[in-house]
């Protein structure tokens, strides 16, 4: 499996804080890699740098060849990057409709595409001349990563979709998110829900102090609860 | 297909309009206070295009601080430089001016007026790429790279232009008062609201129906979002600093038009109105700005009238009401 992304020894300060402590991670082309570990591990910072959010201080960052490390987060994301943040993100005083218009970056809103993603997501359609803000959270969330998949993307980063997600909403986000990963896109996703994790994720790194300290298939370490708890501090089991 | 159905009812959103009434609750209160609906008229329309000329400087500042976040205490060396520049089109077509010609006399003023806001343009690139762009995120920096830069300015123009005010006179047409009663209005004073006028239909005209205004609403929103979508924001970041330093220059011209002369001071005295403005109106809201602009002016004037020491501190006194009322301005916009 080619990696379609790759980091490698990827440092990243925030003031005077170090947060990425030498990560070495890939993400194999055209499947889905969680990205697990505790609070404060460093996964959203290491999705931030990837995007060129917060710029690595050191260490290589790799989109196939193209080094990426000293790219605004402008010219990452006009590679073909997608990136739905952890805070969701939506342009609160936009509607929906131009919150999606600003997501197609490169060419017009394609009808085809648009009926695809508002049939993952009926209620944007409903809600389509909306103020974002007004939307629920879910919506918010659903709103985020039809943005980030408006156009045909080369890699997604998704930070906690789920996050504050009702059980309902989160079973149905799980089936929208193997949709997305059947179009073939390479997935990079933080998840704090190992429920979701399991059931989208095909591989797995998990984080710790600001480095990769597992990596192997997302399966494994769901049948593997002495493994979960060495790593995570807790077990699968648990949050069935 | 379709797997997420979240689409419960969301709550109705009422159009807030109770900011937007606020100009027309003073006239109403101070009304009765004037008498004479004659003096209330004049009051009231003079008002009107004040606030329509703070309203054209003000809403590149609120553009400028609310996308960018930067405090450009420089903003009013556009205005001073807007006024300069009209003043230098006008003065050698004085015989166009004068004519009694209404296209002559309109040519003049339009010239004027562009050519103002298109120097200022051009110098608000300069200022960007010289002055703010190295202090980007720097607040303290920026209030004394910016004060900085407007003193040079201003000094600037008095090498240029010396410390003595030049007399400008508008276009012949814009003379004197339509008289409706016992009501007088200067036409000038009509032509600068039409113009203001303008000026507010095309901005939100560009920031709610071109892809350029929805990319300066979500950058006066989240700048970070914007640039993770692949648009390139230190680009527009210079578009927009040169729009409101183009828009400075125009008020500034439409200023010194309406005084009927120009002078370096210009700018500073109409610095500290506008940040006024802004706050009023919500930072980034250009809706906002307009009608605050509307309300210290028009509160401005009444009390003038009916209090003339109270003028100068109405300003001051108008955003303090505002601020205990809605703390984050008149119509706030989301994520400042």
């Amino acid at each position: 499996m080619s990696a379609a992304l790759t980091l490698q020894g990827v440092h990243t300060h925030i003031g005077r804080y170090h947060i990425l402590q030498g990560v070495d991670l890939d993400a194999p082309a055209g499947v889905t890699t969680m990205l697990l570990g505790r609070n404060g591990a460093g996964k959203t910072t290491t999705l931030r740098t990837i995007m060129g959010l917060w710029r690595a201080s050191k260490g290589r960052i790799a989109l196939g060849a193209t080094p990426l490390e000293s790219m605004a987060a402008s010219d990452v994301a006009r590679l073909g990057v997608g990136y739905a943040p952890e805070t969701m993100a939506v342009f609160s005083d936009l509607t929906v409709k131009e919150n999606l218009v600003l997501g197609a970056r490169a060419r017009p809103l394609d009808d085809a595409r648009l009926a695809w993603i508002l049939g993952f997501f009926p209620a944007l359609k409903k809600f389509w001349l909306t103020r974002a803000g007004a939307l629920s959270g879910g919506q918010k969330q659903m709103l985020s990563i039809a943005r980030a998949i408006v156009e045909p993307r080369e890699l997604l980063l998704i930070d906690e979709p789920t996050k504050g997600l009702s059980p309902a909403i989160v079973g149905s986000l799980i089936a929208c998110l193997n949709e997305i990963k059947a179009t073939g896109v390479t997935i990079l996703m933080v998840e704090q829900n190992f429920r979701v994790a399991r059931e989208v994720g095909d591989e797995v790194r998990v984080m710790d102090n600001g480095r990769v300290v597992h990596r192997g298939r997302m399966a494994e370490l769901a049948a593997d609860s002495g493994l979960q708890n060495r790593l995570l501090g807790l077990s699968l089991d648990s949050h069935q | 297909m379709s797997v997420l159905d979240a689409g419960a009812a969301l709550p109705r959103r009422r159009p807030d309009i109770l900011p937007a009434l606020t100009p027309l609750a003073v006239a109403l209160v101070a009304a009765p206070f004037i008498g004479s609906p004659s003096t209330f008229v004049t009051l009231t329309a003079a008002g009107l295009a004040m606030g329509m000329m703070i309203f054209t400087m003000a809403s590149g500042l609120t553009l400028v601080f609310g996308m960018m976040d930067v405090l450009n205490f420089g903003h009013g060396a556009f205005i001073a430089l807007g006024a300069y520049a009209a003043t230098l089109v006008l003065l050698p077509l004085a015989s166009w001016s004068s004519a009694d010609s209404l296209p002559l006399n309109l040519a003049a003023f339009v010239l004027a007026v562009v050519v103002a806001a298109l120097v200022c343009g051009v110098f608000g690139w300069v200022f960007e790429r010289l002055i703010v762009k190295p202090v980007y995120g720097q607040h303290l920096k920026q209030i004394l790279a910016t004060i900085g830069g407007s003193i040079i300015a201003e000094q600037l123009l008095y090498a240029v232009f010396g410390p003595a005010q030049i007399p400008l006179n508008v276009p012949k047409t814009f003379e004197g008062s339509f008289v409706i009663g016992q009501a007088a209005i200067e036409k000038y004073r009509l032509v600068a609201t039409c113009v203001g006028l303008l000026v507010f239909a095309a901005e939100m005209l560009i920031l709610n129906r071109t892809r350029i205004g929805l990319l300066i609403r979500a950058g006066v929103e989240n700048r970070e979002m914007v640039e993770a979508l692949g648009y390139r924001v230190d680009r527009l970041f210079v578009a927009v600093f040169m729009a409101g330093s183009a828009l400075a220059g125009l008020g500034g011209a439409m200023m010194a038009l309406y005084r009927g002369q120009v002078h370096a001071t210009i700018g500073g005295e109409f610095l500290v109105l506008c940040f006024i403005v802004i706050i009023i109106g919500g930072l980034g809201s250009v809706g906002g700005s307009f009608v605050a602009s509307i309300l210290v002016a028009l509160i401005a004037n009444y009390a003038g009238f009916l209090v003339p020491k109270l003028a100068l501190v109405s300003n001051i006194l108008a955003m303090v009401a505002v601020l205990l009322w809605r703390p984050r301005g008149l119509y706030p916009v989301s994520g400042r």
